[in-house]
């Protein structure tokens, strides 16, 4: 056990030694592996601010009821009564279509448009807040409501936060397949600097074989130069993601300040972080494995 | 130790190189396999090291058949012997000591007692003082040496070299015959495959002599039969 931890501590330290060696080709194969992952790392870390940005705004969904035009006084106290009593409803406002006009004409800058109407084109409104949140409910809460008498329309005002879940969810799917393309080029990559490797180093790998080595022996340094490659890729990677939201919320700063709110991108959360170190680090081993894998045996023939 | 038995080597395209070898080899024996160029003196060697299977027959050594191991086993098969190179096939990447230490990173040995070893088997071989030299600096027969020091580091049992002297000028031939002779002295099995007459004359070794992939009694063996 000690031996073999001895040997690959040894083998370790002999790639680490590699790396030293050739620094400029050694950087600029990990400043490839790094951009390549920057990219769908960096999307998703866009995406996961979002979706942060959208659950605060979706905290707390309200079905709208619009009544008829004709809806008189009676059918509006029938309603309310209705709201009193349903076990889903939370609590409710009553906005009369007065208000809501007034409400208008005050927010809206359409003040003078408004005052040119002959009558009110607004109807009675009820603002109701449901007690259970989730999508499902909610959509029976609002077909039940609409099947009420007098009520025209129920709007469902969660709808714009599940469109954007479903923006967010194609993100995702954008991410995945950004992932899996550039996943490919870092395994392509560690591939064919594996090969070299093993062209360079054929004299050391036949004398190897001669005298005993086990393919274990003669694979481990390729593999672990790949999986050191990939995680040095990975760490340039999240470099590159750190110092894109650093600079980017400096920016994000100075704009939300003229907005007089505070609004600022999350980092990597230290999971994540993680999940892209060992990411890289076994895409490179990977693509180690296939290379020793395929050029050794090549050697082997000869 | 080492035994072939009716051994026949043929190579893709019907060229024979073995035909019908049968012979013993005792443990510490040293035993020189000479012919002509052609004569199958290599790929005697090869078939003992698995780098080359035999057609048909078997070939034995310590008790496994060489010829049947799974490919898995070879490289364990190889750790018994110490291979001298006609070319050397030295690294020449790395340091003299760095050369030696390979077949004891092989297997695995801890650093303290691989230099040891390292430096016992450089001075064996007399290139002690240059352990931090690069191949490429030492002169032929230094080379061989150096060869020589990777093959013995890890003490095997048997002690294979191909053409050991060839590229040599006599005096290094005659130094390197009387090293191999010491390790024989010392119990291990030594098999040369060379076709220097003047190493064979001071040596007196028992000579097996190939032609065309036969074997070729010696004078001795007839007489002794």
């Amino acid at each position: 056990m000690r031996i073999w931890l001895s040997q690959h501590a040894r083998t370790l330290g002999m790639t680490l030694g590699k790396f030293f060696r050739s620094p400029v080709a050694s950087l600029f194969n990990i400043g490839v592996i790094g951009v390549a992952l920057a990219l769908p790392a960096g999307f998703y870390v866009g995406l996961v601010n979002l979706q942060s940005l959208s659950q605060g705004l979706a905290a707390a969904p309200q079905l709208s009821l619009f009544l008829a035009l004709d809806a008189s006084r009676a059918d509006i106290a029938q309603i309310e009564g209705r709201l009193k009593q349903h076990a889903q409803v939370h609590k409710f406002k009553y906005v009369p279509r007065e208000q809501a006009l007034a409400d208008m004409k005050a927010g809206s800058g359409l003040g003078d448009v408004m005052s040119g109407l002959a009558q009110n084109p607004l109807p009675d409104a009820f603002v109701v807040d449901a007690r259970d949140s989730t999508a499902q409910s909610l959509e029976k809460l609002r077909e039940e409501i609409n099947n009420w008498p007098k009520v025209a329309h129920v709007q469902l005002d969660a709808a714009w936060a599940k469109r954007l879940e479903a923006v967010l969810k194609l993100g995702q799917l954008a991410v995945l397949m950004l992932t899996t393309l550039l996943a490919f080029a870092l395994v392509a990559i560690t591939f064919n600097t594996i090969r070299l490797q093993i062209l360079t180093r054929r004299e050391e790998i036949e004398v190897a074989k001669l005298i005993g080595a086990t393919d274990a022996f003669i694979r481990r340094p390729f593999l672990y130069f790949g999986a050191l490659q990939g995680l040095a890729g990975g760490f340039a990677a999240w470099a590159l993601i750190w110092a894109g939201i650093y600079l980017l919320n400096n920016g994000l700063a100075d704009l939300s300040q003229l907005y007089g709110t505070t609004f600022q991108l999350h980092h990597l959360n230290p999971a994540d972080s993680l999940g892209l170190l060992l990411f890289s680090a076994v895409l490179g081993w990977f693509g180690a494995w296939m290379s020793v894998g395929r050029h050794l045996s090549d050697a082997d023939r000869r | 130790m080492i035994s072939f038995s009716q051994v026949y080597k043929r190579y893709p395209g019907g060229y024979e190189a073995l035909r019908n070898i049968s012979l013993n080899i005792g443990a510490g024996e040293m035993v020189f396999i000479t012919g002509h160029s052609g004569a199958g003196k290599s790929t005697l060697l090869k078939l003992l090291t698995a780098i080359e299977r035999p057609t048909s027959g078997s070939v034995v050594v310590n008790g496994q058949n060489v010829g049947a191991l799974r490919p898995r086993a070879i490289p364990f098969l190889r750790r018994n012997f110490g291979l001298v190179f006609q070319d050397h096939k030295l690294l020449f990447d790395r340091t003299v000591f760095d050369n030696v230490l390979l077949p004891l990173n092989i297997r695995g040995f801890r650093r303290g007692e691989a230099a040891r070893r390292v430096r016992a088997a450089l001075d064996k071989v007399g290139l002690l003082d240059k352990e931090k030299a690069r191949p490429v600096t030492l002169s032929g027969g230094e080379q061989q040496r150096l060869c020589i020091a990777r093959a013995i580091v890890h003490r095997p049992a048997i002690l294979l070299a191909d053409e050991p002297t060839a590229n040599l000028d006599a005096a290094y031939a005659g130094e390197l015959g009387s090293l191999f002779q010491s390790f024989n002295q010392v119990g291990v099995t030594v098999v040369i495959a060379t076709h220097d007459e003047n190493l064979a004359a001071r040596l007196r070794p028992r000579v097996i002599t190939l032609r065309q992939g036969g074997l070729m009694t010696t004078p001795e063996e007839a007489a002794a039969t």
